[in-house]
């Protein structure tokens, strides 16, 4: 009883006042825990899959939804700063696939890792940056989360190893960390993910190689968004059972659009691997709204049909929406206040990205190497020389 | 340093200023493209810019050797930078194809289609993801004719790349990795400098017997514009052009650079009553050191500048053998202005890359040496 008018004080203080309304139902109205059907994934090399029958409670779907939103949000204001020039380079959105890095989160620890291509900005925010640090790095500020020297591409926290820019050259690097955590003993992961394209790279199938020989803990994951870069799935692979390509390692296809399916399929894998199975794959079939970078309008090569159908039966976070609205766990009116916080947060964020001043020139050439004391780096002259320091 | 680099900025007013928040400044191109005239001897002529020229020579190609094929990613409908529009429908699916993403798998492909004779043409997305290749282009193209005695050979086989900086490329889509492969032997490196070398360069890159890596500047893609023959015509290669004769001081460089030098070349003129010879390399490797020399033996001054880190790049090369050849005729230490020794940057490429400025301050000091 205290618990829930504490609850609603809290979400009064959310809508600054007006939100007497929605105090009219107490949250002993909402259901805490409700049990979802979701999607049987498809299995490779697996006598049994992940479960069909989950259990969502409030909280956690709460959570969901704000994180993804937070993500939705914050790539649309970087499509609007990309359109107004504060954002140059490249630059990846990752909006209509938010359920896929959300899931994913969902089912491991921070202390897990992770590592990925180039479409990172949702990533990086489930790993622990912040949408501040993440919109100053978009912009090239020093409040960046790679200090503005990688922008769009190269973001990294603690345990996410961003963030690279060569397509298919992070999964090695993934099955290095999972190596890592098998020799350090300390039963965590690696999750490694890639693209549909870069499913057809070399070095990948010598990562399934060793990681299934020496039976790391990885987690590979190709996001199969259908299209890479302007080429379609099947114009491009032989085979695009991209969760079977691990051919000796197991694989699961799994509905990406759902965060449910995403969460109940990575825990089957943590489970895996961490139980000294070795590696496992996931293929997360999602879409992306946006083209493969703002360079690219996303219409010659597919139609404006087909993104407003999955965009109007497969979105992410109106799925989640109809789930906890259909099952009483949560209201409208809850959830509306969720949007304004989040918008609200992005705005300051993007305020942030815009007003944070440029990184100093002598960062130039600080952190090329590990180096005590600094030494010199030679420059444009015989007689130019800056200091690089780490 | 500081005060060095602040020297730099002030020099260079409007275009470098690094001030928290001048975003509107780091559009301006450090260079402005000069066309040459228009040559006669061809034929008739047409305008293009970089990226239709390229086009009009792969046209030729395909249209003459029936063997030609042109394969890459996302080559089929026309290429990211448009250098392959029109060439499917022109000449079939099966002479222009995408390649899965693979570029180790596409030159290992493209040294096969070589050797066993047909002519191929392929084309890597940037010259940045040249990388996975280069493995095969090193030990495998490089190699071929001479591990087997001359039996074999991959002599058909021409790679084509976007190259160097572009204004927002950042670390993965604005380098120039033509000193990774002048160190190989049996390679060709050749880079255009405008649409008409382009055309006439890739014409004998696909026509010369031997694997060439020929590297577009993709900043000139669309803003290089000149008066380009239709018909298909040869530039030689491993010959520099002198672009303008000059007593004082020789200027060597390549690509978009070669813009960079013409203007420094006036400045030279107008401020400082420096006249500038500047030659364009064109072919990397095997690079035309007789024409470099004479020039040389006849200025005494020397400056090379390429985007391209300075350790290391092909700009020390050029300096050493110079040296060697003409270390009498030299009044001043051989001058390098090239790239900072780091990654290529993301916010700080109008500060990293070898503008005019510095170009001019180094002139200064060669002619007070």
């Amino acid at each position: 009883m205290l618990a829930s008018i504490a609850s609603v004080f809290r979400v009064t203080a959310w809508k600054n006042g007006a939100a007497l309304i929605m105090s009219a139902r107490t949250f002993t109205d909402f259901t805490t825990r409700a049990t979802f059907e979701i999607k049987k994934c498809d299995l490779f090399l697996l006598d049994e899959g992940p479960a069909t029958q989950v259990v969502l409670t409030r909280d956690e779907g709460l959570q969901y939804y704000r994180t993804m939103q937070v993500m939705r949000r914050m790539e649309l204001k970087a499509d609007q700063l990309y359109k107004q020039k504060m954002i140059r380079g490249f630059c990846h959105l990752y909006d209509g696939q938010e359920a896929c890095a959300v899931g994913l989160e969902a089912s491991i620890n921070l202390s897990d890792h992770l590592i990925t291509a180039y479409r990172v900005h949702g990533y990086t925010y489930t790993r622990g940056g912040t949408v501040k640090e993440i919109m100053a790095e978009l912009t090239g500020r020093r409040g960046g989360i790679a200090k503005g020297k990688g922008g769009s591409m190269h973001m990294y926290c603690k345990t996410f190893y961003g963030g690279n820019g060569i397509i298919g050259a992070q999964v090695p690097l993934g099955a290095g960390v999972a190596l890592a955590c098998n020799y350090l003993g300390n039963n965590e992961l690696c999750v490694c993910l890639y693209g549909d394209g870069a499913a057809n790279q070399g070095q990948i199938f010598e990562t399934y190689n060793m990681a299934a020989l020496w039976k790391l803990p990885v987690i590979f994951v190709c996001e199969n968004n259908r299209y890479a870069m302007g080429t379609s799935v099947e114009r491009a692979a032989a085979s695009t059972d991209y969760y079977k390509r691990g051919e000796f390692i197991p694989g699961l296809r799994v509905d990406g659009m759902d965060v449910l399916c995403v969460r109940e399929a990575t825990r089957f894998a943590a489970d895996h691997c961490r139980s000294g199975k070795g590696p496992i794959l996931m293929e997360l079939q999602t879409y992306r709204y946006h083209g493969h970078s703002m360079s690219d309008p996303g219409l010659s090569y597919r139609t404006r049909e087909e993104i407003w159908e999955v965009r109007s039966k497969s979105d992410p976070i109106a799925m989640l929406k109809d789930h906890m609205l259909s099952h009483n766990m949560a209201s409208v009116e809850e959830l509306k206040g969720i949007d304004v916080e989040v918008r609200k947060e992005i705005e300051d964020a993007a305020q942030f990205a815009t007003t944070d001043p440029e990184p100093p020139l002598e960062e130039l050439c600080n952190h090329i190497f590990y180096n005590e004391p600094p030494f010199e780096v030679r420059g444009t002259n015989l007689w130019t020389k800056l200091k690089s320091l780490s | 340093m500081a005060a060095a680099a602040r020297l730099f900025l002030r020099g260079a007013n409007s275009k470098l200023s690094i001030a928290p928040g001048s975003l509107g400044t780091t559009h301006a191109a450090h260079f402005t493209f000069q066309p040459d005239p228009v040559p006669s001897q061809y034929g008739p002529t047409q305008k293009m810019n970089l990226f239709q020229s390229i086009t009009s020579a792969l046209d030729n190609t395909l249209a003459s050797d029936p063997t030609a094929v042109i394969f890459g990613e996302d080559v089929a409908f026309g290429g990211v930078f448009r250098c392959t529009v029109g060439l499917r429908d022109k000449y079939g699916k099966d002479r222009v194809f995408n390649t899965p993403l693979c570029e180790q798998g596409i030159v290992g492909f493209g040294i096969g289609v070589a050797v066993a004779g047909a002519t191929a043409i392929a084309e890597i997305q940037f010259a940045d993801y040249i990388f996975p290749a280069f493995d095969q282009i090193v030990n495998e193209a490089a190699k071929y004719r001479y591990r087997s005695g001359n039996m074999f050979d991959c002599g058909n086989l021409t790679i084509r790349a976007p190259w160097g900086c572009v204004g927002h490329g950042s670390l993965y889509h604005s380098q120039s990795p033509e000193a990774f492969f002048a160190h190989c032997p049996g390679l060709k490196v050749v880079i255009p400098r405008s649409p008409i070398q382009a055309k006439g360069l890739l014409l004998s890159c696909i026509a010369d017997k031997n694997p060439c890596i020929f590297f577009e500047p993709k900043i000139l893609y669309r803003a290089a514009v000149e008066q380009v023959p239709e018909d298909p015509y040869t530039i030689p290669l491993s010959q520099a052009e002198v672009l303008q004769e000059g007593s004082d001081v020789t200027l060597v460089a390549w690509g978009t650079q070669i813009h960079v030098l013409k203007e420094v070349a006036s400045m030279a003129q107008e401020k400082l009553g420096v006249s500038c010879e500047v030659i364009d390399l064109q072919t990397i490797l095997p690079w035309d050191i007789e024409t470099v020399c004479k020039s040389v033996v006849k200025t005494g001054r020397l400056l090379i500048s390429h985007e391209a880190p300075v350790t290391g790049g092909f700009a020390s090369e050029i300096s050493s053998t110079v040296q060697e050849e003409c270390f009498l005729n030299l009044e001043a230490p051989i001058s390098r202005v090239c790239g900072y020794d780091t990654p290529f940057p993301h916010i700080f490429e109008p500060f990293y890359i070898p503008d005019k400025w510095k170009c001019f301050e180094a002139i200064k000091k060669m002619i007070n040496y």
